[in-house]
């Protein structure tokens, strides 16, 4: 009876809205004239976590670390490689075509660049409109009301509704995106760097305005930036990427005020911060980002990280818990007795 | 802790003797469009000392890389042209040169860092050719000689393997590793003025900070003068002794760094403080409120701006008179001059 879980949301309280186990997601390198596969690209290296009703899980990264690779494969906008992806609860690898598209109205995404991501040659109001008319929902007229409620409560005129994406300005095109995402009452809404092509002036209302709609439905988030700010005050749990995997994951208070990973670290400090009497901070680490092609063995993270030592060099590090409810993926951490975390867990 | 900030402060104030390189006097840059005037840089006045930090921040289309491209007279014409003001480097106003004359001095005694190092990189050109060339025709050096200098700038900016380097094209170089070319290529002649035009802002942040610690360093040793154009708050407070505001092709307010962040009195530039999320943990300061605070409305499209103050519609102060006239600027503190009719009255609240 898996339209029973999707009708009745009660049902599936205390069951996360997302899990996400072990995702992986390798793109094959193709060269030469038969396009033989030389190598992969580790875009997504055995990734998990997961998101309760209501909360919102900020994952940050630089680029090429995977996370917007991770936004698509949970909804299957890319196939992933392997894993295990839970949408209350239901496992969505194992569904068909139909049953898939069927259980997109609990999830929905809001993409980055608000030009691109909407169809140039059709209004706001049919943008807007489009996912119930593709999951046949309600009446016409219903329909135009739906629209309109919506557009009033991201913000815009529901005068404009007959009006072209290009007559709308960055932060109004994204209040398009964000009424396009709440049309089928998802519980899920997956943000893949929504405010990040935004002017701060601007950020600040759809910053706003994706907390207002996190209140008023309990949505549950999974918001992708890249900057550190943003995610810090919007967030409640934070996981940090590195190529193609979680290095640290927490709370967000816990990991900002004492991040356990090197990596976490060294994002910290190289964060300007808009307060000039301040130090600048020391900056830890040097070097780029490595390709994900080749990635280095052992703990990604080694060629930059101002601890490694020979072990990083030779082991991958398991994501273990290093505080309560803390997690990291160093060997320089140790985890928790498991005295200590069966009396946390108590 | 103290130490930095007595250093900051120091740094912060210009001593009032220190020579101006650059002179920017009633910049008005405007792009004739069918829809109308685009006055993208709309009278824009300041001066730059000798090995000085000034920063010009402000929104998408407020005009900042515009008055960059006016200073180096990289405006495109048609449609758009500088149509009254002087840009005075070293005393020679740039802007009655002769465009052989102009050469000469682009890229010698001004230079200039973009955004994107991919897109004004020239990608069939190696790296050492491309700094070459710069040093070949404003130093009258050799090919060879001109090839071993620009290696030389590439280990200044730090880049490993520097001769190997100089013979790769940029596309096999990585986006941090690009702007630090572009660096090189910038610093080459020993520029009195540099203007970086978000030299980070396409950069990942841990990379970011390596570029703006390089450019720092290099400021400091050459003793160029630095204008950095960005819209990042965080970038400005760490780099900058004194910040420009731009508004909708304005200048609304001007101030040294410690006074614009600490006591703004424009009502945009407190707006703009407000709304930016800051990192509760690192900045030392309390965690942001719960919501933001919101500059309501949009950022204007410069085409036929009313008349009046341009931020007025989205202005909590705004009146009639601010809707009427552009406001003139005036100085309320030392150093600190802001363009806006009711700056009195935010000051004395302050102070009240």
């Amino acid at each position: 009876m898996p339209d029973g879980v999707l009708e009745n949301p009660a049902a599936t309280v205390g069951v996360p809205v997302l899990e996400v186990r072990d995702l992986k997601k390798h793109f094959p390198v193709r060269k030469g004239l038969l396009r033989s596969v030389t190598g992969h690209v580790y875009a997504v290296d055995g990734v998990s976590f997961s998101i309760a009703r209501g909360q919102t899980l900020g994952l940050v990264g630089e680029s090429g670390c995977g996370k917007s690779t991770v936004a698509r494969a949970v909804i299957r906008l890319i196939e992933p490689t392997s894993g295990e992806v839970r949408i209350l609860g239901r496992d969505i690898l194992s569904l068909n075509k139909e049953e898939m598209r069927a259980s997109r109205r609990q999830a929905q995404i809001i993409f980055q660049d608000p030009f691109s991501s909407l169809n140039p040659r059709m209004s706001a109001g049919e943008i807007v409109g489009e996912p119930l008319l593709v999951h046949h929902t309600g009446s016409n007229k219903e329909r135009q009301e739906k629209v309109a409620a919506l557009f009033d409560r991201v913000g815009l005129r529901a005068s404009q509704m007959n009006s072209l994406p290009h007559q709308f300005s960055g932060g109004q095109r994204q209040r398009i995106g964000i009424a396009r995402a709440l049309a089928l009452d998802p519980q899920l809404i997956i943000g893949d760097e929504p405010v990040s092509a935004l002017d701060v002036s601007i950020q600040a209302q759809v910053i706003n305005l994706l907390m207002d709609l996190q209140a008023e439905k309990n949505l549950s988030y999974l918001f992708i930036a890249h900057d550190l700010a943003v995610v810090e005050h919007i967030s409640h749990r934070v996981a940090v990427m590195y190529l193609g995997r979680i290095v640290e994951h927490a709370e967000k208070r816990a990991l900002f005020a004492n991040p356990q990973h090197p990596y976490t670290e060294a994002l910290l400090s190289a964060v300007p911060v808009p307060n000039p009497r301040l130090k600048r901070q020391k900056r830890l680490v040097q070097g780029d980002v490595p390709s994900p092609i080749n990635p280095p063995p052992g703990c990604h993270f080694h060629t930059r990280c101002p601890y490694a030592t020979e072990q990083c060099k030779r082991d991958v590090p398991p994501l273990v818990e290093v505080a309560a409810d803390h997690w990291a993926a160093c060997h320089l951490r140790k985890p928790l007795p498991a005295s200590v975390l069966s009396d946390a867990g108590d | 802790m103290d130490s930095a900030i007595q250093d900051k402060a120091a740094g912060g104030t210009q001593p009032a003797a220190a020579k101006a390189v650059l002179e920017v006097e009633g910049l008005k840059t405007y792009f004739f469009v069918r829809q109308g005037v685009v006055k993208a840089v709309d009278d824009i006045s300041f001066s730059l000392a000798a090995g000085e930090k000034l920063a010009i921040v402000g929104e998408s289309g407020c005009g900042k890389s515009m008055t960059a491209l006016s200073i180096l007279r990289l405006v495109p014409d048609p449609p758009g042209r500088i149509v009254a003001g002087s840009v005075r480097l070293d005393g020679r106003d740039l802007l009655t040169l002769s465009d052989a004359d102009m050469r000469r001095i682009r890229g010698n005694q001004i230079s200039m860092i973009f955004q994107e190092p991919m897109t004004s990189l020239n990608p069939v050109w190696s790296i050492g050719n491309q700094i070459s060339e710069a040093l070949m025709l404003h130093q009258n050096l050799s090919r060879q000689d001109a090839f071993d200098k620009s290696v030389e700038m590439l280990k200044l900016v730090k880049i490993p393997e520097p001769a190997r380097r100089a013979r790769e094209y940029p596309h096999q170089l990585s986006g941090g590793m690009r702007q630090r070319a572009m660096t090189a290529m910038a610093l080459a002649c020993n520029p009195h003025v540099l203007l970086a035009d978000e030299p980070t802002t396409a950069l990942d942040v841990t990379i970011q900070a390596q570029i703006l610690d390089l450019i720092l360093e290099l400021q400091e040793r050459l003793g160029t003068a630095v204008v950095l154009i960005t819209h990042d708050l965080g970038v400005v407070a760490e780099t900058a002794q004194r910040v420009i505001v731009m508004y909708g092709g304005k200048k609304v307010e001007e101030a040294p760094v410690v006074e614009l962040f600490e006591a703004p009195l424009h009502p945009y530039t407190q707006g703009l403080l407000a709304a930016v999320p800051h990192l509760a943990a690192m900045s030392g300061l309390a965690p942001a409120q719960s919501r933001l605070k919101e500059i309501p409305g949009i950022v204007p499209a410069l085409v036929n701006l009313p008349k009046g103050c341009t931020f007025a519609p989205r202005c909590p102060f705004a009146s009639d008179v601010c809707r009427n006239e552009f406001p003139p600027y005036e100085t309320k503190q030392p150093g600190h001059s802001v363009a806006c009719w009711h700056a009195d009255a935010l000051l004395g609240g302050r102070h009240a």
